[in-house]
């Protein structure tokens, strides 16, 4: 009775104690939760990394793949990536939901994928490129010849700077029979639609 | 009786079978020139044995199978190397590959009266796979897998159904047919080799029922035997693995599955005639039957051919015009493909050299949009949802065609067939799974590039942290040694080591003989000064009236330098009297 008669009394106050009475404890519970379930790291940058070509070769300005998956996390533009292509700048826009924009041309152009390639007879032994590959995809040991383990060769161009008798080629990986697939059908052109008005007027001119 | 089950969908197209059907299997003879690629199978392409040059004889090894998944190669008649280089190969890209081309001499001469096993019930399954396996077959139905892999199959996973394919569904291809009507003991002497490998519970022969005489025949060859001859309405593609196996058991394949998932491995009558030919005879697999067909073709009919023919020698034999002909077609007009040309050879998945008119099989009218009819849905025979998959791969949505199971479409090339507005569908499937594998191939390989990138750079951080430690460690030594030197020579603990060692020295000295009259004489002088210090030390110590213990130990001392002064100044003495 006595309750309900500080409450018809004083109503202000009484809200202001049910609310905090409701607040604190769902407070500290949210506080509780946030350090029992966190996250270790950070998932947004890992699946941005998921989507890079990890390529390593340093073209958008971050050293590597991963520093750039994390700057995009932190807002850093999408289209810096060359190796990945118009491909991989559409999977990070479908990922963060943004519009794609194209591959921005500072950074460098797509190019077709290539493979390192050492003039073995040329190569001195230096090790340069050794230090310089981000995969560690150089075999070889000082003052004696160096050469490219194809299969884990990323097309990065970064052993090419280094090596001072120019003896690294940078070569484009041939379409064979086994990477040959069926492509997509032609769709079918303007001039094959069968409605004669649906025409343009130089088809109609023709 | 045993029930017929159907399968979802399916169509039926204008079987055009009879054409090759008027004449019997006819030799094909041996041509000028060989050309046998190294990739006819699934798998990893062969390994040549021979150089240029060599000459080679019917039925020697040329290429070595690399690795399991692989087959070996065998030169189909007698002659000399020309070559092993990159010639057109029968593949819907028209590209090159590695052939060994034979110069043929036309003496046809074995390399040896090969030696078959007669009696083969007696022989341990493995024995008659690695027969199998040296004999080079691969599947004949048109994919190629190696014969050998597919019995051998999973340890313990436990085969109940062994199926004959004899079904050859698509239109114009009579390969099987006639060899169901000429050679059904020889396909029966096959299946009980396979038999005794496998050891299944039952064995189903499944035919369409269009091929009568073929029933007949099998029906004739295989009366006593457990095998039993099924026949089932025709309908494409009734012969599909999967379609054959809901037909006959009415069992579904898993979706990603493989048949003997479900207990059950399917093998082909052709397959089935070289097993036969490896077991009995140990001939390996160098000819097949081959249907040469089509309206461009005088007397269309099957060919014993030796592989490696070009298509041109076969395409003379039944009296090809050339100018009749737009595309030569290797396979069926569902399922096959257009060749790059005249000049690529038969191989061990070639059933069929299809060679139609322009009036007979069209260039197909430009496509139309799709109008959502849903025929294709219902042709399918994978239950899948053709138009579904077409939106989605237009739109390159991987993850969606995935989840409507795109690698489920086993390319049958139905929906094609019956789309009102001529989508050439299975181009867009095929296009679309070749993208999806792909993408995974080059994940897995950023995937690698990536795990290699991180293991550099923590490799680098351990070597930095290893070399900064080590200094680290330098420095604090050398900051310890200079603390120490600061606090007083003395308290150095090389230097107090020093002076001990020193001091034990002098101490040996003082007991025995000086070894120099000079040296006894300093040594003399020293011990008296340090008595008179000492001297003087108990002096000031009586005098400040200190503690008992130390005046004593003073005392006491005092006493120890006089005996030994006294033994010093007795000693140059003795030496002396000598």
């Amino acid at each position: 009775m006595n309750m309900v008669e500080l409450i018809a009394q004083y109503p202000l106050l009484a809200a202001l104690v049910a609310l905090v009475g409701l607040g604190a404890p769902f407070g500290a519970l949210l506080g509780y939760a946030a350090v029992r379930f966190r996250t270790e790291g950070n998932p947004i940058a890992d699946q941005i990394n998921e989507i890079l070509p990890q390529t390593q070769c340093g073209q958008c300005g971050y050293p590597g793949c991963r520093p750039y998956a994390e700057a995009i996390a932190n807002g850093e533009a999408i289209n810096k990536c060359p190796p990945g292509g118009q491909a991989t700048i559409q999977a990070l826009a479908d990922l963060l939901d943004v519009e794609a924009p194209v591959l921005d041309e500072e950074h460098g152009e797509e190019k077709a994928k290539t493979v390192a390639y050492i003039r073995e007879d040329e190569c001195i032994g230096c090790t340069k490129c050794i230090q310089a590959c981000p995969v560690d995809a150089i075999l070889g040991a000082a003052k004696q010849m160096h050469t490219v383990i194809a299969s884990e060769c990323t097309g990065c161009d970064l052993c090419v700077e280094p090596c001072p008798v120019d003896c690294i080629d940078m070569i484009p990986v041939e379409e064979g029979l086994q990477s040959w697939h069926w492509p997509l059908p032609q769709t079918a052109s303007r001039n094959l639609d069968v409605i004669a008005s649906d025409a343009s007027p130089e088809e109609r001119a023709a | 009786m045993r029930r017929i089950h159907d399968f979802h969908g399916g169509i039926h197209p204008a079987e055009n079978k009879l054409q090759s059907l008027a004449t019997g299997i006819r030799p094909a003879g041996i041509p000028s020139q060989l050309i046998l690629p190294l990739a006819q199978h699934i798998g990893a392409p062969s390994q040549p044995l021979v150089s240029p040059g060599d000459r080679v004889l019917k039925g020697q090894l040329i290429a070595s199978a690399a690795g399991h998944v692989s087959v070996p190669l065998h030169a189909p008649s007698s002659g000399q190397i020309l070559a092993i280089e990159d010639r057109p190969v029968p593949h819907p890209s028209g590209y090159s590959a590695p052939c060994v081309v034979i110069e043929c001499d036309g003496r046809d001469e074995w390399v040896e009266e090969p030696s078959g096993i007669r009696n083969y019930r007696a022989c341990e399954p493995s024995a008659l796979l690695e027969k199998i396996r040296s004999a080079g077959i691969a599947g004949m139905g048109g994919a190629g897998f190696p014969t050998a892999v597919k019995l051998a199959g999973k340890p313990g996973a436990g085969i109940t159904t062994l199926i004959i394919n004899g079904t050859e569904c698509e239109p114009y291809i009579t390969a099987d047919d006639i060899l169901m009507q000429e050679r059904a003991a020889d396909i029966l002497a096959g299946v009980d080799i396979m038999r005794h490998i496998l050891k299944p519970q039952e064995i189903l022969f499944g035919i369409e029922d269009n091929k009568p005489a073929a029933i007949a025949a099998l029906k004739t060859a295989a009366a006593g035997s457990d095998v039993e001859i099924i026949t089932f309405p025709t309908k494409y593609p009734s012969g599909g693995e999967k379609q054959l196996i809901e037909i006959l058991t009415g069992k579904q394949v898993p979706s990603g599955g493989l048949p003997a998932d479900i207990g059950v491995i399917c093998q082909n009558v052709g397959t089935a005639v070289a097993v036969r030919n490896a077991v009995i005879y140990g001939r390996p697999l160098i000819s097949r039957i081959t249907t040469v067909t089509g309206d461009a073709v005088t007397a269309p009919g099957n060919f014993e051919v030796l592989l490696g023919t070009p298509m041109a020698h076969l395409l003379a034999l039944a009296g090809f015009s050339a100018e009749k002909c737009e595309r030569l077609i290797m396979g069926g007009p569902m399922m096959g493909f257009t060749v790059s040309g005249a000049e690529v050879p038969v191989v061990k998945t070639t059933n069929c050299v299809l060679a139609p008119t322009t009036r007979e099989m069209p260039t197909p009218p430009p496509a139309q949009p799709c109008i959502r009819c849903g025929l294709c849905a219902q042709a399918c025979p994978a239950s899948l949802l053709p138009q579904q998959l077409f939106w989605f791969a237009q739109g390159k949505e991987f993850d969606k065609l995935e989840q409507h199971n795109l690698f489920d479409c086993i390319e049958c090339g139905a929906c094609s067939w019956v789309c009102p507005s001529h989508i050439p569908l299975v181009q867009y499937y095929r296009a679309a799974k070749a993208d999806i594998v792909k993408q995974r191939r080059d994940h897995e390989k950023s995937e690698q590039a990536r795990l290699r990138f991180e293991a550099r750079q923590e490799r680098i951080a351990r070597e930095e942290a290893e070399r900064e430690a080590k200094r680290a460690a330098r420095k604090q030594a050398a900051e310890k040694r200079a603390e120490l030197a600061a606090e007083g020579g003395d308290e150095d603990p090389v230097q107090a080591a020093i002076e001990r060692a020193r001091a034990r020295k002098t101490a040996q000295q003082g007991t025995a003989p000086a070894n120099t009259p000079d040296g006894g004489v300093k040594q003399l002088a020293a011990l008296r000064e340090k008595l008179a210090k000492t001297e003087q030390r108990l002096a000031l110590s009586r005098e400040a009236g200190e503690d008992n213990k130390i005046v004593t130990a003073l005392e006491a001392t005092v006493q120890r330098l006089r005996d030994r002064i006294s033994a010093a100044e007795q000693s140059p003495a003795e030496r002396e009297t000598p």
